[in-house]
């Protein structure tokens, strides 16, 4: 589901940069009598205007927090706190290889955007979905791409990591920036440290707050305990020892 | 008008409850709007132990319809590291300082005193006797036998105010903030989190990472209003009153049964700017 919220007055995001969301009204009474805490959503497009800055969000309804935001309708208030956390820096010098899967497409479509604007700057990215059509999505956004799709129904068949592979082979001097499912993003930080590839991957974690407040969004890194509001939510594969975590949100 | 909590004189009445509001993290997010526009008369930092601590496994939250749970278990850089790299940046913040303390033995709480006794840029102590996310937690301000002899024990070691931070795991918090204030506490402060604890889902085993946690937000609302109450009719000395305050009403609840002073916490979560929102509406 695509979601456009107008964040009036609103600095510019940099991509990888996530905002807290929830609604005024209604946002409780779902299963268990949830959502409580706002939901952390990374944006897809930020166009700025006189207005403020448009976001676009990317979320499948997936649960109490997500099935509120998708009755969102047109003209509907939300409540937005954000930009927070680093978001993508980019490596000069390195070609730019750009990894979305599912719902991670997000940040991926920011962080190109954030590339054509700058000049000289090009990028390669991969795009892994479930099926083509989970990889509608994709056709949101003029992002070009390499597809795989785990039934093969768009695209390569199978994972992206298998296109990822071939990439790092034939350009070693990449930075990879990634964002996807824990077990895509695992995969893709193994096949980064075989090839000697730096990465930065773009994670997430149950949050409370967005803002460093709560200490609930905790990864463990090589350097202990790291808030992932605050230090991430972009960090980089060097300093894991795995991205799978335990207890992604309920 | 000014209220008077321990000789500070406050502009309003909402603080935050400790671990609730890292301002340091929240000054480099917000920027400088943050401290133009602080959101408490006083800011109670996070608790500190002698020891750094990298606090529990995650997962650590589990939200509930009406609150949370949290199993954080008191990371924090330790007392050597606190003094040298934080307390010169929270002495920069624009209202007085509490800082919260943690020992696992009297010793540790001693060491703790009488180190931050001799810094200016602290305005008071609160001691949280109370957190459920560590093993030695709860006892202490759950009992008042207890209570009063670890606050006979401390007194001595500072003569900065000190706020005993007591648990809602008791029938008799009245008990138990007598025998604090018998033994010297300026203040109480009340209710830290209820411990509770979930499953997860689809299975008979514990969601966090410690097993169990504390229970925050609107839920335990009805529990800190009468504990407060019960608290606020029994001392003489103040009264921080907390427990699920989401807005000016729940605040004054909590002012009209005794608190002189209010937290807000996990609604801080929801909301960066709760104190901001809250204080300026209580009439």
């Amino acid at each position: 589901m695509a979601l456009t919220a107008l964040d009036r007055g609103g600095p510019s995001p940099l991509a990888g940069q996530f905002y807290m969301l929830m609604t005024p009204a209604g946002w409780g009474g779902g299963a268990d009598g949830r959502p409580y805490l706002p939901r952390a959503l990374s944006f897809a497009r930020a166009v700025q205007s006189d207005d403020g800055v448009a976001l676009d969000f990317l979320f499948e309804d997936v649960g109490p927090g997500t099935g509120r935001l998708a009755e969102v309708g047109t003209g509907d208030e939300l409540l937005i706190s954000g930009p927070f956390g680093n978001g993508f820096a980019l490596e000069a010098e390195r070609w730019p290889v750009l990894i979305a899967g599912g719902i991670g497409l997000a940040p991926i479509v920011a962080f190109d955007d954030e590339l054509r604007d700058l000049d000289g700057v090009r990028a390669t990215t991969f795009v892994g979905m479930r099926s083509i059509d989970h990889a509608s999505a994709t056709g949101l956004y003029d992002l070009e791409h390499s597809l795989a799709t785990e039934d093969g129904s768009a695209g390569h068949r199978g994972y992206v990591t298998d296109l990822v592979a071939k990439q790092l082979e034939t350009q070693p001097e990449s930075t990879v920036y990634a964002c996807g499912p824990p077990a895509m993003l695992e995969a893709v930080r193994v096949l980064c440290e075989e090839h000697g590839v730096p990465s930065q991957l773009a994670m997430e974690s149950g949050m409370a707050c967005g803002f460093g407040a709560c200490y609930g969004c905790v990864v463990p890194t090589k350097d202990g305990y790291t808030r992932l509001c605050v230090d991430g939510p972009v960090i980089e594969g060097a300093q894991l020892d795995s991205a799978i975590l335990s207890g992604m949100a309920h | 008008m000014a209220i008077d909590f321990c000789g500070m004189q406050l502009d309003h009445p909402i603080v935050n409850g400790s671990g609730t509001y890292d301002a340091l993290a929240a000054r480099r997010v917000f920027g400088e709007a943050f401290e133009r526009n602080f959101p408490f008369s006083a800011y109670v930092s996070k608790t500190i132990t002698l020891e750094p601590r990298a606090g529990n496994p995650p997962p650590r939250l589990w939200e509930l319809g009406q609150g949370m749970i949290n199993s954080i278990g008191l990371p924090n850089k330790g007392l050597t590291r606190f003094v040298d790299e934080d307390l010169p940046q929270y002495a920069t913040l624009p209202a007085p300082l509490i800082v919260s303390v943690m020992g696992f033995s009297v010793d540790e709480l001693v060491l703790i005193l009488e180190t931050l006794d001799r810094r200016s840029e602290i305005a008071a102590f609160e001691l949280n006797f109370s957190c459920p996310n560590v093993k030695t937690g709860n006892i202490v301000g759950s009992d008042p036998v207890e209570c009063e002899s670890m606050m006979t024990q401390l007194r001595s070691h500072s003569e900065k105010p000190m706020i005993a931070k007591l648990a809602p795991s008791t029938s008799r918090p009245d008990l138990v903030a007598m025998a604090a204030e018998s033994a010297g506490a300026d203040a109480i402060s009340l209710i830290n989190t209820i411990p509770g604890m979930a499953f997860a889902p689809g299975s008979s085993e514990p969601w966090l990472g410690a097993g169990s946690g504390g229970i925050s937000g609107p839920a335990v609302k009805p529990v800190a209003l009468g504990q407060v109450a019960r608290v606020s009719t029994s001392v003489q000395v103040p009264v921080i009153g907390m427990g699920g305050v989401e807005n000016a009403r729940d605040a004054q609840a909590l002012l009209d049964a005794g608190a002189r002073l209010v937290a807000v916490g996990t609604e801080n979560f929801r909301d960066p700017a709760a104190g901001n929102r809250i204080s300026a509406s209580l009439g």
